[in-house]
């Protein structure tokens, strides 16, 4: 796998790493936007190559880890309601709402179905007319497409008994949120590859006029995300603010437009809850009133149950980049994959699973119950 | 028997549910998955219950004193889905599988019992293939089917059918094969490629098309072990990799024995197919199921020996030598990655779950 392999050579890896150390002369703090890049990071011990002046933290882009514990519970609610099945791709089946997370809802019997595309979903609706088919649509802009073509292809087909269950998010806002905050030591961020695939990066520039701030466009694999820190941190210490790309192989700056005109049909921009981080303007997808009999949520309303996020979870200050894993009391203690308090610690891209996961160092707490 | 207040209340708290209930008050599939969960059932419920020494080893095989000479026995199912798969189908495994257990004990495998559970409509026609590849499968292993049980259940309850099959063996004198014998400086052999067998089973079950048919690993692995005996190599310790791959099973040993073991991830082989599927589904191959691979662990003197002997027998896949027990008595198996840092490698949960992106 010749394309893959390139992007995890460990020449290449150090021949980045000693760039960087080249040419820092002060601190830096710089943040990679995306749960898949803090995986990259913590699973390859990216962070140790890096000289002490550059500080990595983790950032909100783990769409499990936002998803609002009241639309997991409603989730639930509906994998548990007769003649529905809820489909969802794996990320959300661990995550834990108020009473019980999904997998537990398919133990007592809930109608659950774990797909990989939301095309699954929708042969799951045409093969089982008589069930409502729910797709859990969960995600940053980068499984919007896919989602939206889901609901164009429903209403084509006029498959009447599937619908979306939405919890879509957009990473612009986010980064305002955390660039506005008076706690953020944040000074330049690695943008998510894959969301700017689709959406390119227009839409960040004014962030830069208005936060003087480096924003570089990153890949995922180790070489990727060592070269998207060289590429930050060479604009830090020139003083420069500007988007560049170091995902040229994926990423133009006008993105898909296609797969753009797909998701301005489908969905609207909307404020959203993010679990942890508070309601956030203009931070969400929702349908359009042209595509809102599509709204699970609409359709099926369930009541909601009162929900409590844990006070020991700091989940919303992880997502934030304020604190890391490692600096909660909780983490490893009562909170672990099998009893986890938050989302960051069961998303496949969540900061707390990545650091239970692979940095454990010398600790055997893997086989404590 | 009176019972008072007093005794009936020491009765119930000794058969109060040891896994607290408030957490798992039903089964998961994860308590099934080969992960932390399904180790945690094994040892809070039925170690506890079961309790006595020779469970409590847990090896693939219980190795039994009769009279004067020791049995090897172990027990399996097999629900797998789909019946037939690229490179095998549930016949053929719930030979191989048991067998293998067997022979991972360095025992030889000489009968297996089968226990049917048929769902009601299950066609004849398949019924009869799964039986004939259970015939191939045991004549080439060498062992007879010598009991067995057929039960039929509702339409609906069952996923077309499951297999049971108990085997049992002979383990020669001075033979001693398992985790209490793995000793530091001992090197870590993995017979070849890995995670074949899930990546195969899911492309199936979830209809993903690759450009080649993936095929499972499923093979029988007695007469390898069996030659590595006779050759004199000194095992110490084997295990087949199954549900939960290669971290499991070495995290399982490493365990047991109370030994670290370090590995190097650029040793592991995993072929082009099955790297790629794990890269569009996220998962990791060293946690991929398989069932026609075993990790043995033995010392460096004989690793060339046994290195040329398991060639031989799978030639398509060369066995590896990935990594080395160090001293100490921490449970931890570490890895070193591409870059040459290292990191420590966790039981998962259950099964992997495939990811949003």
């Amino acid at each position: 796998m010749k394309y893959l392999d390139e992007f995890r050579n460990a020449g290449a890896a150090r021949y980045w790493a000693k760039a960087i150390e080249r040419i820092v002369t002060q601190p830096w703090t710089v943040m990679e936007v995306c749960g898949g890049q803090t995986h990259t990071i913590v699973k390859h011990g990216l962070d140790q190559l890096l000289p002490d002046e550059v500080t990595l933290v983790h950032g909100p882009g783990c769409p499990v880890c936002v998803t609002p514990v009241e639309l997991i519970d409603h989730a639930i609610a509906l994998a548990l309601r007769p003649k529905t099945l809820l489909c969802s791709f794996g990320d959300m089946m661990r995550v834990p709402g108020t009473e019980r997370d999904l997998l537990s809802a398919k133990a007592e019997g809930g109608g659950v179905r774990l797909v990989y595309s939301p095309m699954d979903a929708l042969d799951i609706a045409k093969a089982n007319p008589d069930q409502e088919v729910v797709f859990f649509a969960v995600g940053f802009e980068t499984t919007a497409p896919a989602n939206a073509m889901a609901v164009y292809q429903a209403r084509q087909q006029e498959i009447r008994n599937f619908s979306l269950l939405v919890s879509h998010v957009r990473v612009p806002p986010a980064i305002e949120l955390i660039l506005s905050s008076p706690q953020s030591r944040v000074q330049g961020f690695l943008l998510a590859g894959h969301v700017c695939a689709i959406m390119g990066w227009e839409e960040y520039e004014p962030l830069i006029q208005k936060y003087k701030i480096p924003l570089v466009v990153t890949g995922f694999e180790p070489v990727d995300i060592l070269q998207g820190i060289y590429m930050c941190v060479e604009q830090l210490e020139q003083g420069r603010a500007e988007v560049t790309n170091q995902y040229v192989r994926a990423v133009k700056r006008a993105g898909n437009r296609h797969a753009q005109e797909l998701i301005q049909k489908i969905f609207q921009i909307i404020p959203r809850q993010w679990r942890g981080m508070g309601n956030i303007a203009e931070s969400g997808l929702g349908l359009t009133p042209a595509y809102i009999d599509f709204d699970a949520a609409r359709r099926f309303p369930v009541k909601a149950i009162p929900c409590n996020n844990p006070s020991d979870c700091i989940s919303g200050e992880i997502l934030l980049g304020l604190k890391k894993p490692d600096q909660c009391s909780s983490f490893g203690t009562t909170c672990t994959p099998e009893k986890p308090l938050g989302a960051p610690m069961v998303s496949s891209e969540g900061a707390c699973a990545a650091y239970y996961r692979y940095r454990n160092n010398g600790s055997t707490h893997d086989l404590k119950y | 028997m009176t019972l008072n207040i007093e005794s009936g209340k020491n009765t119930l708290e000794g058969l109060q549910c040891p896994i607290p209930l408030q957490e798992y008050p039903k089964v998961l599939l994860a308590h099934g998955g080969g992960g932390r969960l399904m180790r945690q059932l094994i040892e809070k419920m039925f170690l506890a219950s079961f309790d006595n020494p020779t469970l409590n080893l847990m090896n693939d095989s219980a190795v039994l004193k009769v009279d004067s000479s020791s049995l090897a026995m172990t027990t399996d199912s097999y629900v797998v889905q789909p019946l037939f798969f690229p490179g095998g189908d549930i016949g053929s495994l719930a030979v191989f599988g048991t067998v293998n257990d067997l022979a991972m004990c360095g025992a030889e495998p000489l009968y297996l019992s089968v226990g049917f559970i048929l769902e009601e409509g299950l066609s004849m026609e398949t019924l009869w293939q799964v039986v004939q590849s259970m015939k191939t499968a045991a004549q080439r292993t060498g062992v007879q089917i010598v009991t067995g049980d057929t039960k039929v259940i509702d339409t609906g309850t069952g996923d077309g059918m499951y297999i049971n099959t108990t085997g049992i063996g002979k383990v020669k004198p001075g033979i001693n094969i398992g985790p209490a014998q793995v000793r530091s400086g001992d090197v870590v052999l993995v017979s070849g490629d890995i995670g074949r067998h899930g990546i195969a089973i899911m492309a199936v079950r979830e209809g993903l098309q690759f450009e080649t048919t993936l095929e499972s690993d499923c093979a029988p692995l007695a007469e390898v072990v069996k030659e590595l005996v006779e050759s004199g190599v000194e095992l110490h310790c084997l295990r087949d990799l199954t549900r939960g791959g290669l971290a499991a099973a070495l995290i399982e040993i490493s365990h047991s024995a109370k030994a670290p073991i370090h590995i190097r991830e650029k040793s592991i082989s995993v072929q082009e197919d099955v790297r790629g599927a794990c890269e569009i589904l996220g998962l990791d191959p060293l946690y991929v199921a398989n069932e026609g691979r075993f990790v043995a662990i033995l010392p460096e003197k004989d690793s060339e020996k046994a290195r040329s002997i398991i060639q031989k027998h799978f030639p398509e896949s060369p066995p590896r030598m990935i990594g080395t027990v160090k001293e100490g008595t921490e449970p931890i198996v570490t890895l070193e990655n591409f870059l040459g840092s290292h990191r420590v490698l966790d039981l998962p949960s259950g099964e992997q779950l495939p990811r949003i992106c």
